[in-house]
């Protein structure tokens, strides 16, 4: 099924620079005694929308959740604009301030209105006076195109309005990063496509985007990069025409062939 | 074959909405689905209303017969012979008069009875305190009043010297200040430094200060001892300074508990084990006897003071596993998510994680708050003048020797009052905090 906006893709501010976002060198995880994460490199210029498949159980979300150190990694490097993420509490709540996190289960808070949701962090961290951090969110609400569920709780809205507010809260703490993991593997069919336009719109506007989803067509519409994880391993990455036109492993060829054979 | 079967359908207009069918409500369907549903529950039916006859026929008489007019219990049952109402077991009818004679009593106790209007007017202002923290459509502005009671109270109560009350209460600026004037050195130095300043105030600082002012200004109203202090007045103050101290207490040793730093969990969880594995009674008498051993010589460290430290530690421990009942409720993609915008620790505990573990905590957290009030009545045990002791002290009087019922039912119907008061509290606090929509 395909899922993605049948209109234009505005590709004028979707440009790659030259500047590095995100340096990941060398990186190991464990649990335990498992090896999550092996040996990951990566680097990731300000601008870059990346799509970072596998199959389950391949590190890709753990991958994606050390860079704002929800999980912490026990070897190599991690460099977030500029700063790297270490034991040092400071870092790691600078950074996580920087990088917009969009998770599965959309995880908004139940006792809070979504405006509360939205202007909670830019009041707390940021110190941005209360009626300036509201102006800033409806703003945003707007921009999700559901500003008149402003003062409902999040229980009252469906999972696509959810994941669109999680996506707002995020954009108002106006980070340089965003991460999503997994974000429309929760929703019903109906609801994946209100979603993916909002990424897709984010994405034209330039935003630094790392993605672990399953929606190919969203990969092939904005993606300028697809990376392929197995086994906590970065398998194979390329641009998504090269990606799923002639992909040279075996075992990425496999997983396409699954995912895309019917 | 299955050519044949034809599967297309199309609807051509969709349903309006309809009412449910009459038979479905009303109240001859309600009691045959509620009471006569079969024959057992209609059995347990009739069973249940001949028994709640039978109370009332054995109580009822004995209420309707109630003589309020007595100064003895001789003289009560005198009223009743006359008046007929006498059944096999002698004289039948309830002798309120001991209540209309003692109210005062088991109210205040021995508090001298001129001075009456102190505690009267220190429970008015606890209703005021208690308001803005109840309820939110009060001003917020009556906080600070809120804050600035608990000294008001203590000063109204036990009297004596202003100065004791105001130097006490500036410990807790000294803390504050040393909080605010040393958050340039770091949350550990500032935390500690709110800790130890006011503490080494209160040992060394305190007294002298207090006695000094006295000296120059004696300002000051009459000072009444504990052993005065009982009634209801006595479980009101060891109940609602037990309540108030031991929430953020809880809080605190639930958070200690679940903390990854080896040493405050461990002492959280001796400190929970230890009190929860042991009973009351010993901690109250560990406070009217054994503390003063522990404490510097010359120290003279009130016995209610140290029976509502006891009771909050106690009551601490509980509310400490009840609220980490409520955390471990908690998904744990909400501390997820308030990591991923950059909340610290604090912050997310106390703008997303505590208001939701204490929301799902609510019917834990006031079923230790009644518990709480009502072993009150323990304190009993160590001599302390509770509504059970005047009971017996009242007993023990020659004009109200047999008496029981009448105390006891007095008594019991007014913790009644406040334990159902916060039972119906708890339950419009949950409703109102009440957001998911499930």
């Amino acid at each position: 099924m395909n899922t993605i906006a049948e209109r234009a893709i505005d590709r004028s501010h979707m440009t790659v620079s030259d500047e590095v976002a995100i340096q990941i060198s060398n990186m190991n995880k464990w649990y335990g005694t498992f090896h999550v994460l092996r040996d990951i490199n990566m680097t990731v210029n300000r601008g870059e929308r990346i799509v970072i498949c596998g199959p389950s159980g391949s590190g890709k979300s753990t991958l994606i959740r050390c860079i704002n150190r929800l999980e912490e990694h026990q070897a190599g490097q991690i460099i977030v604009d500029g700063i790297e993420l270490s034991s040092d509490l400071k870092n790691v709540d600078k950074v996580r301030s920087e990088v917009g996190m969009v998770f599965q289960h959309f995880n908004l808070f139940p006792h809070l209105s979504i405006l509360d949701n939205l202007t909670l962090a830019p009041i707390w961290v940021r110190k941005t006076p209360k009626k300036e951090a509201e102006e800033v969110a409806m703003h945003y609400l707007e921009k999700v195109k559901i500003p008149e569920q402003a003062l409902k709780f999040p229980g009252q809205l469906s999972g696509g309005q959810q994941q669109r507010v999680a996506i707002a809260r995020s954009l108002c703490m106006k980070p340089r990063i965003m991460l999503f993991d997994e974000p429309t593997s929760a929703l019903d069919p109906e609801m994946i496509k209100e979603v993916l336009d909002t990424m897709i719109e984010l994405a034209e506007e330039g935003m630094t985007m790392l993605c672990v989803t399953h929606e190919m067509g969203f990969a092939q519409a904005v993606a300028n990069r697809v990376v392929f994880m197995d086994q906590g391993q970065i398998v194979e990455q390329n641009e998504p025409k090269e990606f799923f036109n002639n992909p040279q492993s075996e075992r990425t060829q496999l997983f396409l062939s699954q995912i895309l054979g019917h | 074959m299955s050519d044949s079967i034809d599967l297309t359908y199309v609807r051509t207009e969709m349903l309006p909405e309809q009412t449910p069918p009459t038979n479905a409500i009303g109240a001859v369907r309600w009691v045959r689905e509620n009471l006569f549903n079969g024959i057992l529950n209609s059995i347990l039916t009739i069973l249940s209303i001949l028994a709640v006859i039978w109370i009332v026929m054995a109580i009822g008489p004995w209420l309707m017969n109630s003589i309020w007019n007595s100064d003895s219990l001789s003289q009560c049952r005198e009223i009743l012979t006359a008046a007929g109402s006498v059944n096999h077991e002698g004289t039948h009818g309830a002798c309120w008069g001991v209540i209309k004679e003692r109210w005062p009593q088991l109210l205040f106790g021995f508090y001298p009875s001129e001075l009456y209007w102190r505690p009267t007017v220190t429970f008015v202002m606890m209703c005021i305190a208690i308001a803005p923290i109840l309820f939110p459509s009060v001003p917020r502005k009556v906080l600070w009043f809120s804050a600035a009671y608990p000294f008001l109270a203590v000063f109204m109560l036990w009297g004596g010297s202003i100065w004791v009350t105001i130097t006490a209460a500036l410990g807790f600026f000294l803390g504050f200040a040393a909080l605010t004037g040393l958050a340039g050195f770091g949350t550990l130095v500032a935390t500690t430094g709110a800790i130890l300043i006011p503490i080494l105030y209160w040992l060394f600082g305190w007294t002298p200060l207090s006695d000094g002012l006295t000296n120059i200004m004696p300002w000051g109203i009459e000072p009444v001892t504990t052993s005065d202090f009982g009634g209801f007045m006595l479980s009101i103050i060891i109940g609602l300074s037990g309540i108030v101290l031991s929430l953020p207490l809880g809080i605190l040793f639930a958070l200690g508990r679940q903390s990854n730093m080896v040493l405050i969990k461990t002492v959280s969880v001796v400190f929970i084990e230890f009190i929860r594995g042991v009973p009351l009674i010993t901690l109250l008498f560990t406070a009217s006897l054994l503390l003063n051993y522990f404490l510097p010589p010359g120290t003279n460290f009130d016995l209610v003071l140290r029976v509502i430290i006891m009771v909050t530690l106690f009551a601490t421990a509980y509310m400490a596993e009840v609220i980490r009942g409520g955390l471990a409720a908690l998904p744990r993609g909400q501390y997820e998510a308030a990591d991923a915008l950059g909340l610290d620790y604090w912050k997310a505990q106390r703008l997303i994680i505590m208001p939701q573990a204490l929301k799902i905590s609510i019917p834990g957290i006031v079923n230790t708050f009644i518990g709480l009030f009502k072993d009150t009545t323990l304190v009993v045990f160590i001599g302390l003048m509770d509504p059970i002791g005047l009971a017996s002290a009242i007993r023990a009087n020659s004009a109200w020797q047999g008496i029981y019922w009448e105390l006891f039912i007095f008594i019991g119907a007014v913790f009644w009052i406040f334990c159902f008061s916060m039972s119906r509290y708890s339950m419009h606090l949950e409703r109102r905090l009440k957001t998911d929509h499930k």
